[in-house]
């Protein structure tokens, strides 16, 4: 099994919610309730325990450069579990429910997660969570299910203009890049790819879901430099050890300082 | 140029195809009042005022006219520019915005005046829309032309004058749309036309739904005619339809006044008899020749061996029509106590249709009522779930309708088949039973006829042979006994009586009895016992007109008039845009699709003086349905409201017609009523903003199929109002707050966005506010709220009776609605206004007759009486 995931082109979304709809049809998910948000045409608002695919949508004061429009632009991003090559909800969990898989997506076992919750604090993009209603912890599958039975994930299959593209890593890489010449060739120089590969991030070795951008993460609500949390352990240790040696140093000077201020007194 | 239509968010699995084209390079225009999803991926935004269109379009028609823009070869050959039209005929420039004709004791035209010169007036394809008329004595072919086009009186000059002052600033002052904004598009749509491109337009209701509706669709023709973009591949103009099927229902119509394969409803005051309507409707000249086979054929499909040509085929069984039954004529019938019962299918009219208030009314009033849907929608529960109960006007222990509520299947759990907006038929299969008691439309129907069957059979009555003699005979399977749905496609296809073969095509019809055909333009959909609309094989395994998917009619033709993609002589316009062409080899048109053209007939060839039908079409007119095969730049007949599209504004603007003197559509339809009053023509002080309304991708129209989904009522859980920040900041309306939406109907409450996607408009100093209301939301479901239809009044265009409801003026102001809401059934919300004060129409046209529209309601009340 070769490495599976998405690539979601945001230039050619049209906020359908399609593979909201799909994700939450096939998983049987409950929905979020009933509430306007107020924000633009979103309600679903985040990606959470009960939300697998969310459309994120974007009002911005300045047009797209290849688009004549007054003074505005209106973009749209289904966002969606990254399964980071480096997945700090995997890292963090103690129970060892979740797993990467033969696909190279990162899946929780519902039946051996006790709900601890380390993961949710653990995921660089706020991806997992756990549900109110049974305490565990739940995020997109990759639609496990489906690729056992050589199935394109709901999302993938449900969207009506190939934004979401589901396949092998390598493919959709090559694929993506190729997309990113063509539209700056259109004169849309703002395109590029978040999380592709390790070299643009680090911090999580690479996405297998990545996404093409037309404007700074932050927009999308998406982190600029997102680290899993285990790769910092090391500094982490270092600053711990070197945080206790300094107080170890205070505490020393103090009682230096007090025995002098006793010889003193 | 997608116009009228806000194709990204009402046709998401279409707009795959779009997004496709925009990939290979091609430039998308979107013209919308709002900035929605589809403005969000388009090239080219150009916000417009609601209710302006005709003015905008007419401004391109006039830019290529003056800018020698057009496609000269195609618009001598292959349109009617160069015939001469009749001395008589006077242009709305000449009446400051009223054609010559005009009959103010009827409130409608006298066509006559509007046709080729030395041609009789009385149309072939009028007679088929509107009431018949007097028989067609000679074809409607221009009997002068001038193919240079400058004959003073050539439809060419005559439509130049017509559109002479749709200049660029005048379509920013009445569209507010700005003029280099405009030359921008004008000058993209005329630079990807000609030899080498083609332009497509796309519309729905955002063009239809006005009191001119028609003729925004019109002026698009004259603009693809004049570009040379019909019938050729990447042109045309497409009408996106609201539902997987409604192309569906108008071929086999739901439609008061026609007939399966556009044959016209019988009509009690013309067609005394078969041969009467037959000779009414058919037309001399042109494809319209074969009338009578179709007639016959269908004839038989209903009544089969009983139709014999000595009892005139049954026609003395059929339904006739005594007057306008469309739906508004209907509901205002019904509110006023003249309809006894209702049926409803796959519809929720109290949410979905224009004035709710009236429609709930109209079932208030009826002794029994049908509603068959998935959930159990207003429709079904008006009489304890509506403003008028909650408030205590209406008592529901008063209400003495008697409601019978069906469950319906879903498309998944029955045969059948979709006509999508290309004619396209695709067969869908049954993938689960439907649960419970749950029934298709067509096996209710099935099981509905066998009962009256029962019910009337030991009837003496000669009425009740309507129902006796109906053939009402299919094969039914399974444990419930369901129709077989590939039976009615095969009976719809047509069959040879002798041997029960199908028909491969509507060309093997005959007028003799010994075929039946359910719907003549359907023949083909299931030849040689196949079911062609079934077929399944990828567009990426076969040319670009994909045959072998689905099937489409007529004839599986995936283009219409796609003769006009080849040049007079027969040959490809370029071999870029090679279609379909003259074979001189094998003496056959031939190409990529089934030719829209009398196969064998050369480009050569022309009719001579007694030629009579389908011989009148000569070898280079590929318009073959008209009755002398051009296109139509003018419309000699079929049209109630002027020859060329005109620039009216809504009943309810807060704009005086800047082009006119004539406010409003002179023959538009109004029903003067006390639960149906409308504002002040424009300016009205009390309604000072405009609205629009709209469907988003999250639910399906009036809602039966999504308010009752968690899935999908989640992503647009509220009935919310669209502003500009200048209004909200104009009016104190806060982001995620309230706002009261009020018209002389009702008033509702609306959840505010304020966004920038709603721009006000500026014409000449004034700024125009506009309101965008989404119409899914009514009081049952997971989500409710209030119905922005409520809102609306009863005013239609003449020609299909269809609502205005895309353009009208309303207040908005902060804060919820009283809890005991106001609609106008319990009274006028305000003060009455002397119609006469409004000055809405000229003198001439301002004494239009009675309460309702023109000599329709007239007819409508006699045959009340």
């Amino acid at each position: 099994m070769g490495a599976k995931g998405f690539f979601t082109d945001t230039t050619i979304c049209i906020g359908c919610k399609a593979c909201e709809v799909a994700c939450k049809q096939w998983n049987q998910l409950p929905d979020d309730g009933f509430a306007l948000s107020g924000m633009s045409y979103d309600n679903t608002v985040a990606l959470g325990a009960s939300t697998w695919r969310h459309v994120a949508f974007i009002e911005r004061p300045v047009p797209l450069s290849n688009q004549i429009a007054d003074g505005f632009s209106w973009i749209f991003s289904s966002d969606v579990c990254k399964h980071c090559a480096r997945a700090g909800c995997l890292e963090s969990c103690p129970t060892g429910a979740i797993v990467r898989t033969e696909f190279d997506s990162v899946f929780v076992q519902s039946d051996i997660c006790n709900g601890c919750g380390y993961c949710v604090v653990n995921c660089p993009f706020g991806v997992i969570d756990r549900r109110e209603d049974d305490g565990r912890a739940w995020k997109c599958t990759l639609c496990y299910d489906r690729l056992k039975e050589d199935m394109t994930p709901a999302c993938a299959k449900a969207c009506p203009t190939a934004s979401i593209q589901f396949g092998d890593l390598d493919e959709l890489r090559q694929r993506a890049h190729q997309r990113v010449d063509h539209l700056h060739e259109l004169g849309m120089n703002e395109a590029y790819l978040y999380g592709a590969d390790k070299e643009s991030q680090p911090g999580t070795e690479g996405l297998n879901a990545f996404f093409l951008l037309v404007d700074k993460p932050e927009v999308y609500n998406l982190p600029p430099d997102p680290v899993a949390p285990a790769k910092k352990v090391k500094e982490s240790w270092i600053s711990m050890g070197l945080a206790a040696l300094g107080v170890a140093a205070v505490a020393f000077g103090a009682v230096l300082a007090a025995r002098e201020g006793n010889g003193h007194g | 140029m997608i116009e009228g239509s806000n194709m990204a968010e009402c046709h998401p699995v279409g707009f795959r195809w779009v997004m496709k084209a925009k990939e290979r390079g091609a430039t998308i225009i979107h013209v919308d009042p709002r900035f929605t999803r589809t403005s969000a991926v388009a090239d080219i935004h150009v916000p417009i005022r609601a209710g302006t269109d005709i003015a905008f379009l007419g401004g391109i028609v006039n830019y290529i006219l003056t800018r020698d823009r057009y496609f000269h070869e195609y618009v001598v050959n292959y349109t009617n520019a160069p015939a001469i039209i009749s001395e008589e005929f006077k242009d709305t420039e000449d009446f400051d915005g009223l054609f010559g004709g005009w009959d103010g004791e009827k409130g409608a035209y006298n066509r006559s005046t509007w046709m080729y010169e030395g041609v009789d007036p009385e149309a072939a394809s009028g007679s088929r829309e509107g009431p018949s008329g007097p028989v067609q004595k000679q074809p409607i072919q221009a009997a002068q032309n001038d193919r240079t086009l400058q004959h003073p009186r050539c439809v060419f000059q005559l439509l130049k004058r017509h559109f002479s002052r749709y200049t660029p600033e005048m379509v920013e002052n009445v569209c507010g749309i700005p003029a280099d904004l405009f030359l921008k598009v004008a000058e993209t749509m005329c630079r990807n036309s000609g030899r080498e491109r083609t332009s497509a337009f796309c519309y729905a209701v955002g063009w239809t739904q006005h009191s001119i509706g028609v003729q925004y669709i019109r002026t698009a023709a004259i603009i693809q005619l004049l570009l040379g973009n019909m019938g050729r591949p990447g042109g045309s103009i497409m009408a996106l339809r609201g539902h997987a099927s409604i192309q569906g229902s108008t071929d086999i119509p739901t439609l008061y006044n026609l007939l399966p394969g556009y044959l016209p409803m019988p009509k009690a005051k013309h067609d005394k008899d078969f041969d009467t309507y037959v000779r009414l409707n058919e037309s001399p000249s042109g494809w319209w020749g074969e009338f009578r086979k179709y007639a016959v054929s269908l004839m038989k499909a209903y009544y089969g061996d009983k139709a014999t040509k000595e009892n005139g085929w049954c026609f003395d069984r059929m339904p006739m029509l005594t007057a306008d039954h469309s739906h508004m004529n209907t509901v205002a019938a019904m509110a006023d106590g003249d309809v006894k019962g209702y049926f409803v299918m796959g519809e929720n009219p109290v949410v979905g249709s224009m004035n709710g208030p009236m429609q709930r009314e109209g079932l208030r009033k009826l002794e029994w009522l049908v509603v068959r849907d998935l959930n159990l929608i207003e429709t079904a529960d008006f009489w304890r779930s509506a403003p008028e109960i909650e408030r205590g006007e209406v008592k529901p222990e008063d209400i003495q309708t008697e409601v019978f509520f069906f469950p319906a299947a879903a498309h998944t759990e029955k045969d059948g088949s979709f006509t999508n907006t290309q004619r396209l038929l695709q067969w869908h299969h049954k993938a689960i039973p439907p649960p419970g008691d749950c029934q298709s439309e067509l096996d209710f129907t099935y099981k509905l006829g066998l009962r009256l069957q029962e019910l009337y059979a030991d009837s003496t009555l000669e009425r009740d042979k309507a129902i006796q003699d109906l053939t009402w005979t299919y094969p039914t399977e399974g444990p419930k006994n369901e129709i077989v749905a590939e039976a009615v496609l095969k009976e719809i296809n047509g069959y040879t009586i002798a041997d029960g073969q199908p028909v491969p095509g509507f060309t093997a019809l005959k007028d003799d009895g010994s075929t039946v055909s359910g719907c003549w333009i359907y023949a083909g959909s299931y030849a040689n016992g196949m079911n062609m609309t079934a077929r399944r094989k990828p567009g990426s395994q076969q040319n670009a007109a994909a045959r072998e998917w689905g099937w489409a009619w007529p004839a599986d033709r995936r283009m219409l008039y796609n003769r006009a993609s080849a040049d007079p002589e027969g040959k490809p316009w370029s071999e870029r845009k090679r279609y379909v062409w003259w074979d001189e080899d094998k003496k056959r048109w031939t190409g990529e699709d089934t030719p829209d053209f009398i196969v064998d007939r050369p480009p050569s060839y022309r009719p001579g003086p007694d030629a009579r039908g389908k011989d009148t079409i000569a070898g280079m007119d590929p318009f073959i349905m008209q009755a002398d095969g051009k296109g139509w730049l003018f419309a000699a007949s079929g049209l109630e409201d002027g020859p060329f599209p005109t620039h009216y504004e809504p009943e309810e603007s807060i704009v005086q017609n800047p082009l006119y003197g004539q406010q409003c559509n002179p023959s538009r339809m109004e029903w003067w009523r006390r639960d149906n009053p409308y504002h002040r023509a424009f300016a009205d002080p009390r309604f000072p903003f405009m609205i629009t309304t709209y469907r988003l991708t999250e639910h399906h129209t009036a809602g039966g199929m999504s308010r009752w989904l968690s899935w999908l009522s989640e992503l647009q859980p509220e009935m919310f109002c669209e502003v500009s920040p200048e209004l909200a900041a104009l009016q104190g309306l806060k982001n995620g707050g309230w706002a009261t939406i009020r018209t002389a109907r009702a008033e509702i409450e609306a959840r505010v966005l304020v966004s920038l996607r709603v721009r006000p408009i500026r014409i000449q100093g004034q700024v125009i506010h506009q309101i965008g209301l989404p119409y899914h939301w009514s009081s049952k479901g997971l989500v409710v709220g209030d119905s922005v239809n409520d809102l609306i009044s009863f005013v239609g265009d003449p020609n299909v009776s269809i609502q205005e409801s895309k353009a009208l003026t309303a207040m908005i102001e902060a804060g919820r609605r009283s809890r005991h809401r106001t609609v106008v059934t319990s009274g006028p919300l305000v003060p009455a206004m002397d119609p006469q004060a409004w000055q809405r129409d000229l003198p001439a046209a301002r004494h239009k007759p009675g309460s309702e529209h023109g000599f329709k309601a007239e007819e409508s009340k006699e045959s009340n009486a």
